[in-house]
C-alpha cells in the first residue's frame, strides 16, 4: 500500500464529506471544580446532573512495590479484604448492604498506589460514602474472610502461573528489574501470600491510608456544597501523615535477552520491551506520538501493518509507554503460531530500528496528532472514565487545567522533536523478549521453567 | 451503622409491600429509561437514536441480522471472517483505509460477531458523524474483495482462534460443552469457526455471505450520543436510505429434539491449574421458547448466584467451605434458545465429586422448597435500582438496543426491563426453575488438572463463569480478549 495513494484517498473522501481535516473538538470541555471541604480535604469534582449517579475514585501512595520482602501480595490482599467486613458489619452484612443500595465500593493496588472507589445512585450517596469510610478506617480482617480471600488469591496466582500471557509478562518484569520491587508481580506468590498475617494487613492500613498522599476525584450528580460534608465524613478521620514510601528510583536492566518458557501450546505468546521514560519527562508527549505510530495506534500502527495487515502473522500486536512512579518502560506483546515467532520478533526489531533511525514521516506525525487530539475527548463518556483521569492528573501533577492544555501539548510536537525522541528512546538492541510456547527456529539466551517463585 | 440499617429496612420494606404493584418500585427510578426513539427508512432499514448530551460525541453502530448461527454447514466462521474483511475496501476506499480514515478524524472503530448478529461501530466527535455514515453505508453496498487481501486475513482469524480458544483449556472445554448442550441447533457450532473449516474459507464464500445478508432491510442503525431524531433522520436517509432493499432469505433455525440422555464432559490438561465444574440446561430466551420466563430466570440467577450474598456462595463457599467460588449464569439475549447453569470450583483438598454432590443438593433444595419472598423482593430491588448504571456510557446503551432489535425485540421491550423485572412473582421464579432444571437434561462439564503434571499440584484456580452465547468481540486495538458485550447486559450490570 503506497503511502501517497493512501493519503490521497483519505483527503478526497474527507474533503468530500466534511470539507476540513482539522478537528473541531474539544469544544464544551469538561469543567473541573476544585472543592475544599471545611476540614481542608481537597477533591476534584466534575458535576454531571444528567444521571442520578455518583462515582468517586481515590488513590493513596504506596502500593505493591512497598510490600515487605517475603510478603509480596500484601497490598493486594489488604485491598481484597477491605470490603469483606468493617466496623460492626461482618462480610455478609457489608456486602449485603452494598447490594441492597445498588452501590459498589472497590479497592485495588498497583505497584505505586492503592486505589479505592465507589459508585452509587445519588439518594444512597451518604450511606455509600460511610461504607467506604468504614472500610478505610475500621476494616475487620475477620479470620473467616482472611482465610477465604487468601485462598482466592493463592488460587488466582496458581491460575496465573499457567496462563501463557501472564507467564510471559512475569518473566519479562523479573528480568527487567532484578532485585527492585518492580520485578515482582503485585499479587504475590503462593509462599508470600501464606506469610501475610492480620497484623501485616493492619500495618498496611495504618501506614497507607493517610491524608497527605490522598487524591480524590468525584464525578456525577453532586454539587460542591453537597460533596464537602461527605469529604469530611469519609476522610476527615484519617491520620494526617502516612508512613514514608521507600521505593528507590530505578532503570530497567538492559539484558538484551531472549527468554523462553516451554509450553505445549499451539500459539506462542511474546512480551517485549526496553527502558522507557517517566511521566514527567519533558519528552513525554513526543514519545506518546512516536509510540502511537510505532505500535500504539491500533490498526494504523507500523507494527500492526507489518505483522497483521501485510502478513497475517498475528491477531494483534501493540506497544505501550508504561510510566511507573520510579521508572518507565516501553512494553509490547504479540501472540503468533509457533512457527512464526522468529519472523515476528525480527519484524519487531526491524520496525524498532527503522523508527530509531528515520523517525516518523510528516504524514504519520500529522495523522497521529489528529487521532490523539481528536480521540482524547471520546473517553469522557462515563463517570468512571472521567474519575480515573482526574485521579491520574493529580498523581502526575498535571494541573487542574490539563484537559484544556493537553491537546496543545500534542500539537506542539514537531517532526524534529519526534525524530530526536525516537532516536533517544528506541533501541532495538535494548529489547528483551520473553516467549512462552514451543517456538520454531528460535535460539533463546535463557530457558526458564516459568514457575512463580 | 444504625443509620445504614434503617435506610435498608425502609427500602426493603417499601419494596416488599409494593412488589405486586410494580409502579411503586420503579416510580422513583424514571431515569433508568434510555429515552431511545426509532424510525424506519423507506428501504426497510431500522434506525434507533439514543440521545446522550454529556459530550459532543457520538457512537454509530450498524447491526446486521446475520451471525454464526446462520452459516451454511461446512462454512463455520464465515460470518466472523466477513466481519474482518469488511475493512478490506470498496471502490472508493482502499484496503485498510477505513480504520485509517476514522483514526485520522480522531475516531475509534471496531466490530464484533455473535451467533445472531454482526455489528460495526465507530465513536467520533459529533461533527464527524456524516463522514462515518458515508464510510459505513459505502461498505454496506460496495465491498470489493480480492485474494491478495483475503488470504492474509484468513491467517489472522486462525491466529485469533488460537489465541481465544486453542491456547486456553477452559475455552476449549466451553466450546465442546456447547456441542453437548445443543444437540441440533447451530448454536453448537463456534462463531469463530472450527479450525479445519476456517482453513478452507474463500473469497467467494465471503462475497456470497455478504451478498446474502448485507442489505439495508436486514440492518439496524443505532446512534447514541449528542444527537436527536430530527437531526439524524435526514443524514440516515441521505447515506443509508438510498441503498436499494433486496430480498434477504428467512433465517432458518432448526429446533431441538428432546434430550433423553444426560451428558458429561471431562477435559484434563497440564495447562489447568485447578478444577472447575459446570452444569448447564437449555433455557428460554427473550425471544425463544417460553419467553415469559426470561425475567423470572434473571431474578432466579440473581438470587442463586449474584455475588457474595447469593444462596450458592453462602452455602458452598461460606458455610460448607467446599468451593472457592460458586454461582449461576443465565443470559436471555440469544435469539432462539439459551443456557441456564451453575458453576463451582473446589477448594484445595475437595474433590469434584464432593462439590458436585453439594451443588446437586442445593439445586434439589431449590426445587423442593422454592425461593423465599424476601429473596425475590431483594433481588428485584437490586436489579431495578442498578439499572440506571447502564446509561453511564455511550456505547453500552447502543450495544443493548442493537442486540435486542437484531433479535426481534423492540425499543419498548428494552425500556421496560426494570418494570418487567419488578413484576416478577415468587410463583413465576419457582415455575421457571422447575421448567428449566431437569436433571435428565443436564450437561455436566468438568475441567481438571492433568494428574501426571506437576503443575497440577498447585491449589485451585479462581472460578470462571462460562460464557454462554459466546459473542466474539474482535479487532480490539491491543489484540486482547475482552468480555462479551452481552445481549443481556441490562441483567448483569453492577
Amino acid at each position: 500500500m503506497p503511502t501517497t495513494q493512501l493519503a490521497r484517498t483519505a483527503v478526497l473522501l474527507v474533503g468530500l464529506v466534511v470539507g476540513s481535516f482539522a478537528i473541531a473538538l474539544p469544544a464544551r470541555a469538561v469543567k473541573i471544580d476544585r472543592v475544599i471541604s471545611p476540614g481542608g480535604i481537597e477533591a476534584w469534582l466534575v458535576q454531571d446532573h444528567t444521571l442520578p449517579i455518583v462515582t468517586m475514585n481515590v488513590a493513596f501512595r504506596g502500593g505493591a512495590a512497598s510490600d515487605p520482602a517475603g510478603k509480596t501480595g500484601r497490598a493486594t490482599m489488604a485491598a481484597s479484604l477491605l470490603d469483606e467486613g468493617a466496623g460492626s458489619l461482618d462480610s455478609q452484612a457489608y456486602q449485603g448492604k452494598l447490594e441492597d443500595l445498588a452501590s459498589s465500593v472497590r479497592f485495588d493496588a498497583s505497584q505505586d498506589y492503592v486505589n479505592a472507589g465507589l459508585s452509587t445512585i445519588k439518594q444512597n450517596a451518604g450511606v455509600t460514602f460511610d461504607l467506604l469510610r468504614l472500610a478505610l478506617t475500621e476494616p475487620r480482617f475477620d479470620d473467616e474472610a482472611v482465610a477465604r480471600i487468601r485462598g482466592d488469591l493463592v488460587a488466582a496466582v496458581a491460575r496465573r502461573n499457567e496462563q501463557p500471557r501472564a507467564i510471559a509478562s512475569r518473566i519479562w518484569w523479573a528480568d527487567a528489574f532484578g532485585d527492585h520491587p518492580y520485578a515482582r508481580p503485585t499479587d504475590g506468590t503462593v509462599k508470600t501470600l501464606a506469610a501475610i498475617s492480620v497484623a501485616d494487613l493492619k500495618q498496611f492500613v495504618h501506614d497507607r491510608f493517610a491524608r497527605d498522599t490522598l487524591k480524590i476525584a468525584v464525578v456525577g450528580d453532586l454539587t460542591p456544597e453537597e460533596l464537602k460534608p461527605l469529604l469530611d465524613r469519609t476522610f476527615g478521620g484519617l491520620p494526617a501523615q502516612g508512613a514514608p514510601v521507600a521505593v528507590p528510583e530505578t532503570t530497567m536492566q538492559e539484558s538484551n535477552a531472549l527468554l523462553l518458557v516451554k509450553k505445549p501450546i499451539p500459539q506462542s505468546v511474546v512480551s517485549f520491551g526496553q527502558p522507557g521514560i517517566k511521566r514527567d519527562d519533558p519528552d513525554w508527549y513526543a514519545a506518546t506520538v512516536v509510540n502511537h505510530i510505532l505500535g500504539g495506534g491500533g490498526f494504523t500502527s507500523r507494527l500492526m501493518t507489518e505483522v497483521r495487515e501485510k502478513r497475517g502473522l498475528a491477531y494483534g500486536i501493540g506497544s505501550y509507554l508504561v510510566p511507573l512512579r520510579e521508572s518507565g518502560v516501553i512494553l509490547g506483546s504479540v501472540a503468533t503460531q509457533n512457527e512464526h515467532v522468529a519472523e515476528s520478533i525480527d519484524l519487531v526489531r526491524q520496525e524498532w530500528q527503522r523508527m530509531h533511525e528515520d523517525g516518523p514521516t510528516e504524514a504519520e506525525l500529522q495523522d497521529a496528532k489528529t487521532y490523539l487530539t481528536g480521540s482524547f475527548p471520546l473517553q469522557f463518556d462515563s463517570t468512571g472514565h472521567i474519575a480515573g483521569l482526574l485521579v491520574q492528573m493529580q498523581q502526575e501533577n498535571l494541573g487542574i487545567d490539563y484537559l484544556d492544555r493537553r491537546n496543545a501539548l500534542i500539537e506542539g510536537v514537531t517532526l524534529a522533536d519526534a525524530k530526536r525522541v525516537a532516536r533517544r528512546l528506541l533501541d532495538a538492541k535494548a529489547l528483551t523478549f520473553a516467549v512462552v510456547g514451543t517456538p520454531a527456529n528460535l535460539t533463546p539466551t535463557r530457558v526458564l521453567d516459568g514457575k512463580g517463585s | 451503622m444504625i443509620f445504614v440499617r434503617c435506610l435498608t429496612l425502609v427500602l426493603l420494606g417499601g419494596l416488599t409491600l409494593a412488589a405486586p404493584a410494580s409502579a411503586d418500585t420503579t416510580g422513583d427510578q424514571p431515569s433508568s429509561r434510555f429515552g431511545a426513539e426509532g424510525f424506519m427508512l423507506s428501504n426497510g432499514m431500522q434506525v434507533v437514536v439514543i440521545p446522550n448530551h454529556r459530550a459532543p460525541v457520538v457512537t454509530q453502530m450498524v447491526w446486521y441480522k446475520a451471525g454464526g448461527a446462520d452459516e451454511q454447514r461446512g462454512k463455520s466462521g464465515i460470518a466472523h471472517f466477513l466481519e474482518h474483511l469488511m475493512f478490506k475496501g470498496t471502490k472508493d476506499v482502499a484496503p485498510g483505509m477505513f480504520s485509517r480514515i476514522v483514526a485520522q478524524n480522531g475516531g475509534r472503530d471496531n466490530a464484533f460477531t455473535g451467533e445472531d448478529y454482526t455489528a460495526y461501530y465507530q465513536t467520533v466527535a459529533i461533527d464527524r458523524l456524516p463522514l462515518i455514515m458515508k464510510l459505513e453505508s459505502d461498505r454496506m453496498a460496495n465491498l470489493q474483495l480480492k485474494d491478495e487481501v483475503v488470504l492474509p486475513e484468513r491467517k489472522v482469524i486462525l491466529e485469533e482462534r488460537r489465541m481465544r480458544i486453542d491456547n486456553s483449556p477452559a475455552a476449549l472445554l466451553d466450546e465442546q460443552t456447547r456441542t453437548a448442550i445443543y444437540l441440533h441447533h447451530p448454536y453448537r457450532i463456534p462463531t469463530i469457526g472450527w479450525e479445519h473449516e476456517m482453513e478452507g474459507l474463500t473469497t467467494a464464500d465471503a462475497l456470497a455471505w455478504y451478498g446474502t445478508w448485507y442489505a439495508p432491510n436486514n440492518a439496524i442503525l443505532v446512534v447514541s450520543g449528542d444527537i436527536d431524531v430530527a437531526q439524524l433522520k435526514p443524514l440516515a436517509e441521505q447515506y443509508y436510505g438510498v441503498i436499494p432493499a433486496r430480498p434477504v432469505p428467512e433465517r432458518v433455525r432448526v429446533s431441538e429434539p428432546p434430550r433423553v440422555a444426560t451428558a458429561r464432559l471431562e477435559f484434563r490438561s497440564p495447562q489447568v491449574a485447578q478444577a472447575n465444574w459446570t452444569r448447564s440446561y437449555q433455557a428460554p430466551s427473550y425471544t425463544g421458547g417460553e419467553t415469559a420466563q426470561a425475567y423470572p430466570l434473571q431474578v432466579l440467577s440473581q438470587i442463586l448466584g449474584g455475588g457474595e450474598t447469593s444462596i450458592l456462595y453462602r452455602s458452598l463457599v461460606l458455610k460448607q467451605q467446599l468451593a472457592l467460588g460458586a454461582g449461576s449464569f443465565y443470559d436471555p439475549g440469544a435469539r432462539d434458545i439459551t443456557t441456564f447453569g451453575f458453576y463451582a470450583s473446589p477448594r484445595p483438598g475437595v474433590t469434584v465429586a464432593q462439590l458436585e454432590t453439594a451443588m446437586e443438593a442445593e439445586i434439589q433444595k431449590l426445587l423442593t422448597e422454592g425461593v423465599s419472598a424476601e429473596d425475590v423482593a431483594r433481588a428485584k430491588s437490586r436489579m431495578v435500582t442498578a439499572a440506571v448504571y447502564a446509561r453511564d456510557s455511550l456505547s453500552g446503551p447502543a450495544n443493548i438496543f442493537g442486540a435486542a432489535l437484531a433479535n426481534g425485540r423492540t425499543i419498548e421491550d428494552v425500556e421496560q426491563w426494570p418494570d418487567r423485572v419488578a413484576q416478577v412473582t415468587v410463583a413465576e421464579v419457582d415455575a421457571a426453575a422447575h421448567q428449566v432444571i431437569h436433571e435428565k437434561e443436564a450437561v455436566t462439564s468438568i475441567l481438571l488438572p492433568d494428574p501426571t503434571s506437576l503443575a497440577a499440584a498447585g491449589p485451585a484456580a479462581a472460578p470462571v463463569a462460562p460464557s454462554p452465547g459466546e459473542t466474539l468481540r474482535v479487532r480490539d486495538d491491543d489484540g486482547q480478549a475482552v468480555g462479551s458485550p452481552g445481549p443481556g447486559i441490562l441483567g448483569e450490570i453492577r
